[in-house]
């Protein structure tokens, strides 16, 4: 079961937030289980059309994802999916 | 007469004779600021601090529903997108609501997706329509709520105007963006809207269909100045006591029109500094009297000859009386963003790019700091 984990940065909107177990077998489905458990997340992560957003970054097990619009980056049920933001000034 | 009998009687002769309230100032001023949605209050003269919230998040656009007293922020997050929240205690306590989102598929142009990049304006769709919202978007979005602001939805007939894609573009923003709605509150289906860039277009059945109401302005930057479609009001406002008077700050001067945005005339000063700007404010009870801030030309972006001035007109832009007094005359870069001047009876208010907010209780005459601290500020509204 891989786990996700979040940035503290969302600690602000979603208290409480911690690293949760997903089965989904796409980052789609990954993200849909993350939903269930803190709703509204997906539109802080996603944009309209469901693209991840420009500042907001995927790393599996290290590696910063590629799909970014269609989330079809493969992972295994061992990796660690990790949600950042990208850094940025001011 | 019995006391609360005579408090009626008062109360039921002004509201039948001249709406008083209308021209006394609102004793409270929102601030959406590059850092947090601030709220002013008015007391015995003095204005404080009411409430801070959403600190160090970026509010583009700092409301209040005067039908129900509602406050509204939209967020503008850097990295989580575009967000709505509303309060029903001033502040006290925000609901996270659903912010306008463009429908699957949608395109900016062919082959951009479209999605919620900036809430630019929020309004009222009066008392008519007690539920309705507008807001208006980058990238050129037009949503409309019909449940107080729980669900939009984009206002197709003009997403899908035939001048959007191929005639509109970024002003101010990297895309299209709508700044200013309007509602007639005399037929409150009736509403104008400012686009950067396109223009002026107004609709009479709420948003089924449109027109272009660009006809005398004048857009400099264009192979075409007099196009069509293509325009950048700034901002556009109308006058509360009638509102077939309407006035724009635009890129290439000030516009006003007295015919419903039929026509406009082009009042600025051509060489004085009631010209270039993008804040206008038009008094409650003179749709004559208007107040502008003067920039330097869209080269610089800053503050005339480094200080700072308001310009007043009170005989509907035929003459402009420069205001100081009061106001930063060196050293000064401030220039006033389009939502962040207003006016409310005699008091006149604006906050600046440098995080300045300043006031005057006489119509501009003379001017007060209220603070020289604060972020950047994007909007400011009076509310009661």
């Amino acid at each position: 079961m891989a786990i996700v984990k979040f940035t503290y940065a969302l600690e602000k909107f979603f208290p409480g937030i911690r690293a949760i177990p997903a089965n989904g077998n796409t980052l789609r489905e990954v993200l849909n289980e993350v939903e269930a458990k803190y709703p509204k997340i997906q539109n802080y992560l996603l944009d309209d059309q469901g693209k991840l957003r420009d500042h907001v970054n995927i790393f599996i097990d290290g590696n910063l994802i590629n799909d970014r619009a269609g989330l079809s980056d493969a992972f295994s049920p061992n990796s660690e999916i990790y949600i950042i933001q990208a850094l940025s000034g001011g | 007469m019995h006391f609360r009998r005579i408090v009626k009687f008062i109360s039921s002769r002004r509201c039948r004779e001249v709406n008083p309230k209308n021209f006394y100032m609102k004793s409270t001023m929102l601030l959406g600021t590059r850092k947090g949605f601030i709220a002013y209050h008015s007391e015995k003269g003095r204005w404080k601090v009411e409430n801070l919230s959403f600190e160090g998040e970026p509010v583009s656009i700092a409301y209040a529903d005067a039908r129900s007293g509602t406050w509204w922020a939209a967020l503008d997050h850097g990295h989580w997108g575009v967000k709505l929240h509303r309060s029903n205690d001033r502040g006290k306590s925000w609901e996270e609501t659903t912010a306008p989102a463009y429908p699957q598929g949608e395109e900016i142009k062919d082959g951009v997706k479209a999605y919620t990049r900036y809430i630019w304006s929020i309004a009222n769709g009066g008392k008519s329509y007690q539920s309705r919202l507008w807001i208006g978007t980058d990238p050129g979005g037009l949503f409309v709520s019909e449940d107080a602001g729980n669900n939009f939805e984009l206002v197709r007939s003009l997403w899908d105007h035939p001048s959007r894609k191929q005639n509109w573009f970024g002003g101010g923003r990297d895309q299209p963006g709508i700044h200013s709605v309007v509602v007639d509150p005399r037929k409150e289906d009736h509403v104008f809207i400012g686009i950067s860039c396109a223009g002026v277009f107004e609709t009479e059945d709420a948003g089924k269909t449109w027109n272009v109401r660009n006809k005398g302005l004048r857009a400099d930057f264009l192979p075409d100045p007099q196009s069509n479609v293509g325009h950048d009001p700034h901002i556009l406002v109308a006058a509360p006591t009638d509102p077939d008077v309407l006035w724009q700050q635009n890129h290439c001067g000030i516009f006003r029109s007295i015919d419903g945005a039929k026509t406009w005339q082009d009042i600025s000063e051509p060489e004085g500094p009631a010209r270039f700007g993008f804040g206008i404010a038009v008094a409650d009870d003179n749709p004559d009297q208007a107040w502008v801030c003067p920039a330097n030309s869209d080269t610089t972006r800053t503050a005339i000859k480094g200080a700072l001035c308001i310009c007043r007109t009170d005989d509907g832009g035929k003459s402009w009386k420069i205001l100081r007094n009061g106001l930063p005359q060196e050293n000064c870069f401030d220039i006033v963003y389009r939502h962040a001047l207003a006016s409310s009876g005699d008091a006149v208010a604006f906050g600046s790019t440098t995080g300045n907010l300043f006031f005057s209780a006489d119509r501009g005459e003379s001017w007060q700091t209220l603070n020289n601290y604060l972020p950047m500020v994007y909007s400011l509204q009076f509310a009661d």
